[in-house]
């Protein structure tokens, strides 16, 4: 190749451009601040010191980033293999309901046993939950995203009739089941780092968050690192070509369904197991559908899915700040940003990046000159 | 519609003293301002949360104190926003709705001196006093006065989502009905299972139009914001609609028969009230007919639909449910 | 710079101005400098070739003409005067049409909507389309273009949809007509029938650009060619002054042999059996009906035909991936129509049957994967390449460097993606993974699409090599030369049928057309 442009260094892609997007996000977010009689200014310190600012609040940012991790890898496993797997709030439903059956009938045995039993649960019925929809997809052509969306459906009238009728506590109006013996309940941050001589105050973040990492990281050795991630992807990038291989696509749809079910079920481990400690309404409250955000903004990487997590736990929890601090700004203040935050580094991705890589080129060009 | 509804509320019916309650009495002055946190569907629900909304509003005009309030977006924020909010050292802190339940549990045990005040479930400890409500009672006579002016002897029933609390009042609206006219057809339907069931107005007016279809010619709603396609569905096609929770019977007059009324908005507004003047006191506060809890609403927009006759046996029925003549079930109790 | 060719008006005072002139047009695709410096003039009334291997630059000239690029740098004249060509509307504004190689046609819609698209005339679609119902209708006859006006475009075989776009574009009143690699969907005679009909445009005074990469058309039909290598202009020529060999010599850089060179087939015992065999595909459409065939150790056997006349599912068939409804294939005495253990694929490659397949975006490669991900497709289950539960990247990246060392794959690097490969070296890494394994029978199809001379010819050898090593080879190609270059026996397929075998010593090029287009049976 004769003297040019080149290419823009690796990290204007990976580092600069996602910081620009989130700079341009909360910008127009200050505006809308200020738009409402708020400092914009305020708004960040309270945003970013309410999801960071003390070790509670970050106990509070991890614990909704673990959710987020598992729904996220949940959309991204899936979306290697080609599929849209919208249903992981069903399927994290569902797998709460295998952890809180497994808790409501063994929680007199000790941790250690409850603990095994309690994850595989979780992943076996958040599997079984999104596995219908795979075979569904590979045997009978009906498209994952619609049947996913109906398989939630499903599972919140399935989990209303338990609740309501089956699992509840007697005596009381909220259909909840009873708490969990405590011996099963998942040891939380703050009881771990307060005995190490770390006083830390009570917030939800628990031992889900090592299981999140860990999920993340056999995630990517899956689907990089072995020849059922290949085929897997192969299926997910050329089905052509990967029934040219040998590949039988409609056995990896259903294995890749059934993987995502499994990791969107672990969100039930976290709520349930690591929160909660008992069986209730509503409990995935939406993480499955962030996870969607989550794994477009992490490009479907393990570390991607992780950082995109991270931020949106941070919204989360640091928006949850906002309300509090801030009258002017309620709760929809903070969708707004998340919505400023999906729509930059989402869909206008590409709204600075050719200026930005163009700009680098041309530096080095200078600079090789 | 808010400021309308406000003028209700000062013609609202005033809840006895509450002397009548036992419990602990933490009798000093307290200017803190008092807290309170709404449940999912939002302050803005235009049903129970709003109502509770009116009732802290009530108390911030009246007192000139700005009452704290945290909305929850999902489970953990509740015992979150009750932890922060007491935090703030406040007068009283209210929990609205009975999810509320496990997470003040823990919250409460954490602020031993902090008072809260959980509105639709029952939490025993000494800082918390537990307002429930006998929806039932009021379900009843709604269900009676659906009856007398159901000409098919065909009544609906729509609720939100199909959890024990909506059951009480379509138990108690079907008890009613029958007490008028045992032969009487109640058609029940719930709106969905997901929270977006409380605020769903389109599904809920199809699910009107498709009890009018087999013949209903009086509809009950208590689904929060659902209800409002319900009423809209009601009046087109001419047909009587039951409202819930606050008095909505200005949203349609000539067609909005009656409205069960849960005064939510004085449950707030006493627990916050009586948290400033030092007589707030744990325990469990049951609000029923004989509390004027509940109870239907008569006003200017419903008085032409109303017969003398229709009043007289309702307000019998009323006085003989306090008297314990008539009891109506509760489907929650154990 | 490449001096040549500056506009002649600088010169002299020529008596017309060029119909289009490009002067120093220079565009970059983030590192790729995919033009360079050309200049080229196209004399009004005249046939102008475009040349030159994939990735030469000539696609990326006539998207600039046609407004789907903007030039970084650079002047584009037509008739003289220098126009600024946004978009496809400027350019049809000006007066040029193209004929993509990829037709732009929305296949629901029938053809004369496919006309008026973007030329409704008016809000309301009735007005225009009985003016263009007239229109087309003259054009067709004066053109010799007839197609039904109300059919679907979808539904049409190439050849039709071809003239659809061409249509479009004289409806239009395209004065400058583009056509990129127009002969690749047609047989002998509809090429030759298209090329009747551009010298009867040029007679006509419109001026025709031809980009191909066939220097038997060029030879035939253009007046004038130009040649380009690596975005840069090599010459501009007069036809009749030049010759296949030195044309692709300036295409290549080097000298380049055309003929292939082989000693005769030495054949021994049958490898693969093919017996009436039956393949009906998804919509119920019988592709290959009753087709019975060997093809033994040592020779190659080509399968000549008209794209689209089942050769495609034959060779599937064969592979494994289409179920046939009737017939057997025999394989080293084993029957690979029964699909009963679910995986024929698989089965077809353990038993050291390889695949080169006809498309290698869609089938043969993911172009989304890596180098070494793509070197390793369907050899995934390999032990060498595999360390308990995992697919050891390493070993991958070392089959791969190995492959692309012994195939000439350049760049020779391992991890770039694979659609950053040119299609030559693309098809080389397929070919080299799917006879690295040393099968027993190729199955190879249109081995040659779309690759640059230069490897045309080292793919060729190496099948020539395969061969002489006594293995079997089935080949498929709509590229009559190539089937005639390699070939040992012929077979025609016409409408899924076999329709004549010929031994390839003896076959004529005229006589295998009119068999391919189902006009003649072979003795």
């Amino acid at each position: 190749m004769t003297a040019g442009p080149t290419e823009a260094p690796r990290w204007v892609g990976l580092v600069l451009l996602p910081v620009v997007n989130l700079v341009a996000a909360f910008a127009l977010a200050g505006l809308v601040a200020l738009a409402l009689n708020e400092s914009p200014i305020q708004l960040m310190h309270v945003l970013f010191f309410g999801a960071f600012g003390t070790l509670e609040s970050v106990g509070f940012t991890l614990y909704y980033t673990t959710s987020f991790i598992f729904a996220g890898l949940a959309v991204a496993v899936a979306f290697h293999c080609g599929l849209f797997n919208i249903g992981g709030e069903g399927q994290a439903y569902i797998g709460g309901l295998g952890v809180g059956l497994v808790c409501l009938a063994f929680d007199t045995l000790p941790f250690i046993v409850v603990l095994p039993l309690a994850l595989l649960a979780a992943m076996g019925f958040g599997a079984a939950w999104a596995y219908v929809p795979g075979w569904l997809q590979a045997k009978r052509g009906s498209h994952v995203v619609i049947t996913t969306i109906m398989f939630n459906f499903i599972a919140a009238a399935l989990m209303t009739y338990l609740l309501v009728d089956v699992l509840i506590k007697p005596g009381q109006s909220s259909p909840e089941t009873r708490e969990f013996a405590q011996g099963v309940w998942l040891p939380l941050a703050h009881d771990w780092l307060t005995a190490i001589g770390i006083p830390m105050p009570r917030s939800p973040l628990n031992l889900s968050f090592v299981f999140a990492l860990a999920a993340a990281a056999l995630v990517w050795v899956f689907i990089w690192h072995t020849r059922w991630g290949y085929e897997l992807r192969a299926v997910g990038l050329n089905e052509e070509a990967a029934v040219y291989a040998g590949i039988s696509p409609s056995r990896q749809i259903i294995v890749a369904m059934a993987i995502s079910g499994g990791l969107a079920g672990l969100v039930g481990i976290n709520e349930i197991l690591g929160v909660h400690h008992r069986l209730l309404l509503g409990f995935p409250a939406g993480y499955g559908f962030i996870g969607i955000a989550v794994a477009l903004m992490g490009r479907n990487h393990p570390v991607g899915v992780c950082l995109a997590a991270l931020l949106f736990g941070a919204l989360f929890q640091g928006g949850s700040e906002i309300s509090f601090e801030m009258r002017n700004l309620n709760r929809e203040m903070v969708v707004v940003i998340e919505g400023l935050v999906i729509l930059f580094c989402g869909a206008l991705e590409n709204l600075f990046r050719p200026r930005l890589e163009a700009l680098f080129r041309r530096r080095r060009a200078a600079a090789a000159a | 519609m808010t400021i309308k509804r406000r003028t209700f509320l000062g013609a609202g019916i005033a809840l006895p003293g509450l002397a009548a309650f036992g419990g602990r009495a933490l009798a000093q002055q307290n200017n803190q301002p008092p807290a309170i946190q709404f449940d999912m569907g939002g302050k803005f629900d235009r049903s129970f949360n709003q109502a509770a909304y009116d009732g802290a509003e009530r108390f911030q005009r009246e007192s000139s104190i700005r009452y704290l309030e945290f909305e929850v977006t999902n489970p953990t924020q509740r015992e979150q926003g009750l932890r922060n909010l007491a935090r703030r050292n406040p007068s009283v802190v209210v929990g609205v709705g009975f999810a509320n339940r496990s997470p003040l549990e823990v919250v409460s045990r954490e602020f031993p001196q902090i008072k809260f005040t959980l509105i639709d479930d029952v939490l025993d400890a000494a800082n918390v006093q537990s307002v429930v409500f006998r929806e039932h009672e009021g379900s009843f006579l709604v269900g009676m006065i659906a009856a007398m002016a159901s000409r098919t002897a065909k009544v609906g029933f729509i609720g939100g989502m199909d959890i024990p609390l909506i059951r009480k009042f379509a138990r108690g609206y079907s008890e009613g009905a029958k007490h008028v006219n045992a032969n009487i057809e109640v058609f029940e339907n719930m709106t969905g299972t997901t929270p977006s069931a409380w605020n769903d107005p389109s599904r809920g007016g199809e699910l009107a139009r498709s009890q009018i279809a087999r013949g209903a010619d009086v509809i009950y709603a208590a689904a929060g914001g659902t209800g409002i396609g319900v009423y809209q569905a009601c009046r087109e096609a001419g047909k009587y609609a039951i409202g819930v929770d606050s008095n909505q019977n200005h949203l349609h007059p000539g067609t909005m028969l009656t409205s069960m009324i849960k005064r939510v908005d004085v449950a707030v507004y006493d627990a916050m009230t009586s948290a400033r003047a030092g007589t707030w006191r744990n325990g469990t506060r049951v609000l029923g007919l004989r509390e004027n809890g509940v109870g239907w609403a008569l006003d200017e927009h419903n008085r032409s639909l109303i017969t003398a006759d229709m009043e007289r046996r309702v307000n019998e029925a009323r006085d003989a449910i306090i008297a314990g003549r008539i009891t109506v079930t509760d489907v929650t109790a154990r | 710079m490449t001096g040549n060719d500056r506009p002649d008006s600088r010169r002299g005072a020529p008596p017309e101005p060029a119909a289009l002139e490009l002067i120093g047009i220079e565009k970059w695709f983030g590192p790729v400098h995919a033009n360079s410096g050309v200049s080229l003039r196209v004399a009004r009334g005249s046939i102008h070739g475009v040349i030159g291997e994939n990735g030469a630059g000539k696609s990326t000239l006539m998207s600039i003409v046609y407004g789907y690029h903007r030039p970084d740098a650079g002047e584009v004249r037509i008739a003289g005067r220098a126009v600024a060509i946004g978009r496809p509307a400027d350019a049809i504004a000006a007066g040029i049409g193209m004929v993509h190689q990829h037709f732009m046609l929305v296949d629901t819609f029938t053809v004369l909507e496919n006309i008026v698209l973007g030329a409704e005339g008016g809000a309301l679609l009735r007005g225009g389309l009985a003016q263009a119902r007239a229109e087309l209708s003259r054009l067709a006859r004066e053109y010799q273009l007839d197609v039904d006006p109300d059919a679907l475009v979808g539904e049409l075989p190439v050849g039709l949809q071809q003239r659809v776009e061409i249509l479009k574009a004289l409806y239009r009143g395209a004065q400058i007509l583009i056509l990129d690699e127009p002969t690749a969907v047609l047989t002998p005679q509809e090429a030759d029938h298209l090329f009747r009909i551009l010298r009867l445009w040029r007679d006509q005074g419109r001026t025709v650009i031809l980009i191909t990469h066939k220097l038997r058309e060029v030879m035939a039909i253009t007046d004038r060619v130009t040649v380009m290598r690596r975005g840069e202009v090599v010459d501009t020529v007069d036809t009749a002054s030049t010759s296949r060999e030195q044309l692709a010599e300036m295409m290549v850089g080097r000298r380049v042999i055309l003929r292939v060179q082989k000693a005769p087939a030495k054949p021994g015992k049958d490898v693969l059996r093919v017996e009436h065999l039956d393949v009906v595909d998804g919509r119920g459409v019988r592709r290959v009906k009753d087709a019975s065939f060997a093809v033994r150790a040592g020779e190659i056997v080509g399968i000549a035909g008209v794209s689209g006349n089942g050769q495609s599912e034959l060779l599937a068939a064969i592979a494994g991936l289409l179920q046939p409804s009737a017939g057997r294939i025999v394989y080293h005495d084993r029957d690979l129509a029964d699909a009963s253990d679910g995986e024929p694929a698989r089965r077809a490659r353990r038993m050291k049957l390889a695949h080169v397949p006809e498309d290698r975006h869609r089938m043969g490669m993911v172009v989304s994967f890596s180098a070494y991900d793509s070197a390793i497709l369907g050899y995934q289950d390999d032990a060498e390449l595999n360390r308990g539960v995992i697919l050891s990247r390493g070993a991958a990246i070392d089959r791969c460097a190995r492959l692309m060392d012994a195939y000439d794959v350049r760049p020779g690097r391992p991890l770039l993606k694979s659609a950053n490969f040119s299609g030559g070296n693309q098809q080389k890494i397929v070919l080299g993974r799917e006879l690295d394994r040393d099968p027993d029978l190729l199955l190879v199809g249109q081995p040659t699409r779309g690759v640059d001379i230069g490897a045309i010819e080292f793919i060729h050898r190496r099948l020539i090599e395969m061969r002489d090593r006594g293995k079997a080879i089935l080949l498929v190609s709509v590229e009559l030369d190539e089937i005639l270059a390699l070939a040992d026996r012929i077979l025609v397929m016409f409408d899924g049928a076999i329709v004549g075998e010929i031994d390839a010593a003896a076959a004529d090029e005229r006589e295998l057309g009119l068999m391919m287009a189902g006009a003649r049976e072979a003795a």
